[in-house]
């Protein structure tokens, strides 16, 4: 009997810090990320990277200047075309709507949200690209923002969720119109937690690659306007990191690192503004 | 064929280690840690949810793939050699490295969910077993656990989904090499990164048609799997709601 029950303290020690090894690991994975970026990033990094245009092969020096302001205007467009659709989308499904059309918006959202980031790419491609017949900063905010929706839906949904229902009676009882009472009580109440689900979104389709190979597709150059392909930061690691050449696998480092850095930034400083409750996707 | 074998044998080898891992690190955060620990643990994996995949396929080539080739794979043939999964040359780039990059990519959503479906298990669950005389682990393993299988489930499904339509990182260090082998060692290939690397240069409709084609197995796939698993976790939201 006493053999029996130090042989279940053992298994109950075991297994516990079994589990804890199991969350040191996980948890261990980021930093060592992140160091391990930090170092080899940061020795690349320097100002004229961040200032000049991608040299040819061969050449040192240079930087993503580029890569950088294309990531900027895509993420720029795709968030004005997928955030005021998700956002009313959000406003409708907590305010308005039955019972059986929000399920359904709900669940498409949801199911829309793990749909492949690469099918996206296909999806703006056969949209934008063939019938334009080149790639486009277009074409890759397009399939961007397509991606913004779902979950600029569900994060606008649950922030106004959040709001006691006695800010919208009170507002009603003082005679405002529904439409009234959700832009000057409900939305402004809710605010904070809006802007959180954004940035956050943002800063998710910000890393995305895949969608862009095919539709923003990459460029040396500045790209004027917003008809002709552009590199992104992104693509840029990519095809950086799959070269053969060790000073672009540095210049690899260096546009990962500033590219993890702004993610992370914009996740942290989101995330802890509405501390104690993070946002859930 | 080739590309969806790549895929499902990533996909089940993700799951295979990643399984393991998010379940007992969500244990360990539900169940073991003080609040406080666990909600600063749960915030730094959200932030390894936030990492873009080209980052993880970045530190892939640079880090696995050396690491593999060098050390892992001699290893797992020295030792394993005699299964038919461990032989063949090493390359480093492979089924393997992409089956673990992966691994690391979909654990914090498995511990995620996991974390917040074990946390809703309620505590007369809990206190019950305790009172039965069992320890704390065997509360948690034979009523705890159980009593969230089905939502486990469900966040399992989701990190399939994810991981058969993960991209990027799968595409750096699968190889790119379109043959069926039974050694995970061998280089493979996988549906999403066959598109990545040929839409771009795709010419002529048959060649575009047959690679939307692989996006539309890809896509089909992943629906079907998401919508089981969201289904699940609705009803179990239901159920639990109407105790």
């Amino acid at each position: 009997m006493r053999w029996h029950t130090a042989w279940r303290k053992l298994v109950n020690y075991t297994m516990f810090s079994l589990t804890g090894v199991c969350a040191l690991v996980t948890v261990g994975v980021l930093f060592f990320i992140l160091g391990y970026l930090v170092w080899h990033g940061g020795s690349s990094l320097s100002w004229s990277f961040l200032t000049h245009l991608p040299t040819p092969v061969g050449e040192s020096g240079g930087g993503m200047a580029n890569a950088i302001v294309g990531s900027a205007k895509l993420l720029f467009l795709a968030s004005a075309f997928g955030i005021p659709i998700g956002f009313l989308g959000g406003v409708y499904l907590a305010e308005f709507g039955g019972r059986t059309f929000p399920f359904v918006v709900r669940y498409t959202a949801d199911l829309l949200n793990g749909v492949p980031s690469i099918v996206m790419g296909i999806f703006a491609y056969t949209v934008v690209v063939l019938p334009m017949k080149h790639f486009s900063t277009f074409a890759g905010s397009m399939a961007l923002g397509v991606m913004m929706i779902p979950i600029a839906v569900r994060s606008t949904e649950e922030a106004l969720r959040t709001v006691p229902l006695m800010l919208r009676e009170g507002a009603l009882a003082l005679g405002a119109s529904k439409w009234k009472t959700i832009a000057t009580v409900v939305v402004p109440a809710a605010r904070k937690a809006i802007i959180t689900g954004i940035v956050l979104d943002v800063a998710r389709v910000a890393g995305e690659t895949a969608p862009l190979l095919f539709t923003a597709f990459s460029n040396r150059f500045w790209s004027p306007g917003w008809n002709q392909p552009t590199a992104s930061l992104p693509v840029m690691v990519y095809t950086y990191a799959i070269s053969p050449y060790d000073d672009w696998h540095r210049q690899a480092w260096a546009a990962g690192l500033v590219l993890l850095t702004l993610v992370l930034v914009a996740n942290v400083v989101a995330r802890l503004s509405v501390s104690g409750r993070s946002a859930h996707l | 064929m080739p590309f969806v074998f790549g895929t499902l044998v990533t996909s089940a080898l993700a799951l295979l280690v990643a399984v393991p891992l998010g379940v007992g690190a969500a244990i360990f955060l539900s169940e073991l840690a003080p609040p406080r620990i666990s909600n600063l643990l749960t915030f730094v994996i959200e932030l390894l949810a936030a990492i873009p995949s080209v980052i993880y396929g970045l530190l892939g080539i640079f880090i696995l793939v050396p690491f593999l080739r060098q050390y892992g794979e001699p290893f797992l043939k020295r030792t394993l050699g005699f299964l038919p999964l461990f032989q063949g040359p090493m390359y480093g780039v492979g089924m393997l490295a992409g089956g673990l990059v992966l691994a690391i990519m979909v654990a914090p959503f498995i511990i995620s969910f996991s974390r917040e479906i074990l946390m809703a298990v309620p505590v007369e669950q809990r206190e019950a077993a305790l009172a039965l005389g069992a320890t704390k682990w065997e509360s948690t393993w034979q009523v705890v656990v159980p009593f969230a299988r089905i939502g486990i489930m469900a966040s399992i499904f989701l990190a399939l989904a994810r991981a058969l339509g993960e991209t990027m990182a799968v595409t750096m260090v699968i190889g790119n090499d379109p043959r069926i082998s039974a050694s995970l060692f061998a280089p493979g290939y996988s549906i999403a990164a066959v598109i990545a690397n040929e839409f771009a240069e795709a010419t002529g409709d048959l060649y575009l048609q047959a690679l939307v084609e692989l996006g539309l197995v890809l896509f089909a796939l992943t629906i079907v799997i998401n919508g089981l698993a969201r289904i699940v976790i609705i009803s179990t939201a239901q159920k639990g709601s109407g105790q």
